[in-house]
């Protein structure tokens, strides 16, 4: 999660707003929304991804199920490809999952019954950046019709996102193989500080011709986290096939949670929908988004500094919450026994944990931790 | 070509079919009553001041939007447990229990289902009592177990056809789960009394099933929390050790926010730790976490004192009202001079109302006179008001003299 230079975390101000003209509404009350969600959150939240000027939403063949977050957006799409893709009730489509990839991908699609998850060669450790060539061989040669779980942008866990020109060839190799690509899409706006420079890759892929779905998290563009605020986006080829989509992700909504939660899908179909408010969440957007650039900056320049062996411009490469520092497991160790600074085992650091009062004290940590431990 | 060119149309939802041709109805006196949700006497949501109270005061504390943790709030956990089991509860006090807060009793009674599937070997079979709600087959359906029946509701006197639920419940192989409505039963609004739970209680424990109770209604079905929830208590105290889904859709009014909770009592504090850590490996990769705000506000309301006695007198107030459109509904029948026993509308509780009526009634009311229920003749008491019943009354004995 998102934490201010304070350590803190943060209630984005244009939420304070917006909550505050909710509770004094007092023609608002607490009645069900509709199976697939309030419907002015749901055209919204597929607008920002797709775009205002996106044909897919011109020629009406997109649909949108307000989710629980994004990982209620990503098993809602799961059991509905698990069913109606690649034939009826297909468990033996390949879906393939980045390496590394976030740990609850796999146990989404295990538990919506697919029997063959791999992975796809994503993080090459030892050049510290994108194993393109293996990403795009693993396409190749991943049998037709298999799924890939694409990160959006922001990968998580490495922080490692392919430039639009390694989008183009990844789109290229995956429609030529007949592939379906499932975007998660967890921090539009929050990585670069752009909503449409984040959904370059989705946008890209619509432009192409792809049905696609894109499961969307407010959780932290919006700071929403525990409103579980998320949105499965469904691109198809027309409205007729959109609409018998939907008319099946209903029911498995219905046996799931019946019907989504009201307060997080408001504050955002309230943000989105007026203009003014818009302008400010993006300003707090980027708020978030420049913070954490401004972090990366500083702690790759102190690491440079100190002469700290290796090459440190990843910290800057690597875009999002995120971060694979490179550093190794006994190095981790030492950064959490000795210097109580807590990371992944993978080298991960999250870069909201760094202020302007710990920037040092990290820099000269991993330093120790590179010099000293091998 | 698309991928999704064999995907069929879904089958259009029955309920909202009915609210579908109601809001086309032009006709002034028109009357909804397939809504599922409590209407006040001018057919207008309510929210209660409960409720309302609960939110400035979540307000005013200006808390963060941090994750809550896959189990979710834990003082509304707490509370919920306390609340269905009872504060003196030898197994709130033991710990031999774990509850997990679930998306409303939907949400719920799919934790369960889950639940159940992955870890309880002995059976794949659940029983439902004949009818039950629509939503409980897909629900179990999807998660891959098998659905079976028990005998429940006699159509002929539009009550609880109590020995054939005694035969066909005492046939039941050992070790299948069997689910039962707490209180005020969806949709026929038929209760066993207490002596049959007694009963019910026992035959269920010498078969040894696994009991799954649904309770969605608490505190709205009969005005008292501790009467409402008097079955799942005697179970427990007969040594049944049961799981539960409930929800706080109805008895708070807190529909779209999703409130409800799973619980499973277990042997002891140990088991259910176990137990609680698969039920968040179940949970994490269906919604991660879940959404805070009707849990803060259920919780406020249970663990405040003051606000917990002014839910009580309000839900009270939505049961009584419901009582009350019962009895002016029969004593309404009876003025237009029909010679029918409406009996069972008044012996019957919550929410929803069995009729009796047959389809070509139901479409009867439905065309001459704008009156909207489901076509088994299930009517939501919730849609009627001193300002209508009347009208219903009327309408009803045109077509059943």
């Amino acid at each position: 999660a998102y934490r201010t230079d304070e350590g803190q975390p943060w209630v984005l101000p244009v939420v304070k707003k917006v909550e505050q003209m909710i509770a004094n509404d007092s023609s608002l009350n607490h009645e069900y929304l509709p199976i697939l969600g309030l419907p002015e959150f749901r055209a919204n939240a597929s607008r920002i991804a797709l775009g205002d000027d996106s044909p897919a939403i011109k020629e009406n063949r997109i649909g949108s199920v307000q989710s629980l977050g994004g990982t209620g957006a990503l098993r809602i799409g799961a059991e509905f490809l698990r069913r109606w893709y690649n034939g009826n009730n297909n468990t033996a489509t390949p879906v393939y999952i980045s390496a590394p990839s976030w740990e609850n991908h796999n146990s989404v699609f295990v538990d919506a019954g697919f029997k063959d998850i791999r992975t796809y060669h994503y993080w090459d450790a030892a050049k510290r950046g994108l194993d393109l060539q293996g990403l795009l061989n693993d396409l190749e040669n991943a049998p037709e019709f298999s799924i890939f779980i694409l990160h959006a942008c922001a990968h998580n866990p490495t922080g490692t996102d392919p430039s639009p020109d390694q989008w183009k060839q990844i789109a290229a190799v995956m429609k030529r193989r007949c592939l379906f690509p499932f975007f998660d899409s967890a921090y539009q706006g929050f990585a670069s500080g752009s909503l449409d420079k984040d959904a370059w890759a989705v946008r890209y892929f619509v432009s192409e011709g792809f049905e696609l779905f894109c499961a969307q998290s407010f959780s932290k563009n919006f700071g929403l986290y525990n409103e579980r605020v998320g949105n499965l986006t469904v691109v198809g080829k027309d409205a007729d096939n959109v609409q018998r989509v939907l008319s099946q992700m209903e029911k498995i909504v219905r046996t799931t949670w019946s019907n989504p939660p009201s307060q997080g899908a408001r504050i955002v179909a309230t943000t989105l929908s007026s203009p003014q408010l818009f302008d400010e969440w993006k300003g707090n957007v980027k708020t978030m988004a420049d913070r954490v650039l401004l972090m990366r900056k500083e702690l790759r320049s102190r690491l440079e500094a100190l002469g700290t062996p290796g090459t440190w411009n990843h910290i800057t490469e690597q875009i999002g919450m995120f971060s694979f520092t490179g550093l190794n497991p006994k190095q981790v160790e030492y950064m959490i026994k000795e210097k109580h600074i807590y990371l992944l085992a993978s080298g991960r650091i999250n870069m909201c944990g760094l202020t302007t009062k710990n920037l040092d004290y990290v820099a000269k940590s991993i330093h120790e931790a590179v010099t000293k431990i091998q | 070509s698309s991928w999704w060119s064999h995907v069929e149309m879904g089958p259009p939802d029955p309920i909202l079919g009915v609210t579908e041709a109601f809001k086309r109805d032009t006709n002034s006196k028109k009357m909804n009553l397939g809504v599922g949700a409590y209407r006040d006497d001018n057919g207008k949501p309510y929210v209660l001041n409960c409720v309302r109270k609960a939110e400035a005061m979540i307000a005013s504390k200006k808390m963060d939007k941090e994750y809550l943790p896959i189990g979710g709030l834990a003082d509304f956990t707490r509370a919920s447990a306390e609340l269905a089991l009872g504060e003196n509860s030898e197994v709130i006090k033991s710990g031999r229990y774990i509850t997990v807060q679930g998306i409303s009793g939907t949400g719920s009674l799919r934790i369960g289902a889950n639940f159940l599937q992955r870890f309880f070997k002995a059976s794949r079979d659940v029983y439902l009592p004949k009818p039950s709600w629509g939503n409980h087959t897909p629900i179990f359906r999807d998660a891959g177990m098998q659905l079976q029946a028990y005998r429940y509701y006699d159509p002929k006197t539009c009550s609880l056809d109590f020995s054939g639920a005694m035969d066909d419940i005492s046939k039941i192989p050992e070790k299948s789960i069997i689910l039962l409505h707490a209180c005020a039963h969806n949709p026929t609004g038929v209760d066993p009394r207490q002596e049959q739970w007694k009963e019910l209680a026992a035959v269920v424990k010498k078969r040894n099933l696994l009991v799954y109770f649904d309770m969605a209604y608490q505190g709205f079905a009969s005005g008292d929390i501790n009467r409402d929830a008097w079955a799942v208590r005697h179970f427990i105290e007969q040594g049944i050790n049961i799981v539960l889904s409930q929800s706080f859709a109805k008895n708070m009014g807190l529909y779209g926010e999703r409130a409800g909770a799973f619980t499973v009592i277990c042997k002891d504090a140990e088991e259910a730790k176990r137990v609680e850590s698969q039920l968040k490996i179940l949970i994490r990769p269906m919604y991660s976490n879940p959404p805070v705000n009707g849990a803060r506000i259920a919780s406020m309301i249970l663990n405040t004192p003051d606000l917990r006695k002014e839910w009580l007198v309000e839900v009270k107030g939505m049961a009584d009202r419901i009582i009350s459109m019962r009895n002016q509904l029969v004593s309404n029948l009876k003025k237009e001079g029909s010679s029918h026993n409406w009996q069972h509308i008044t012996d019957q509780i919550g929410m929803f109302c069995f009729t009796g009526l047959k389809p070509e009634q139901v479409e009867r009311l439905m065309k001459e006179f704008s009156v909207y229920m489901t076509k088994d003749g299930r009517i939501s008491v919730a849609g009627v008001s001193s300002g209508n019943v009347g009208y219903l009354a009327h309408a009803i004995h045109q077509v059943t003299k």
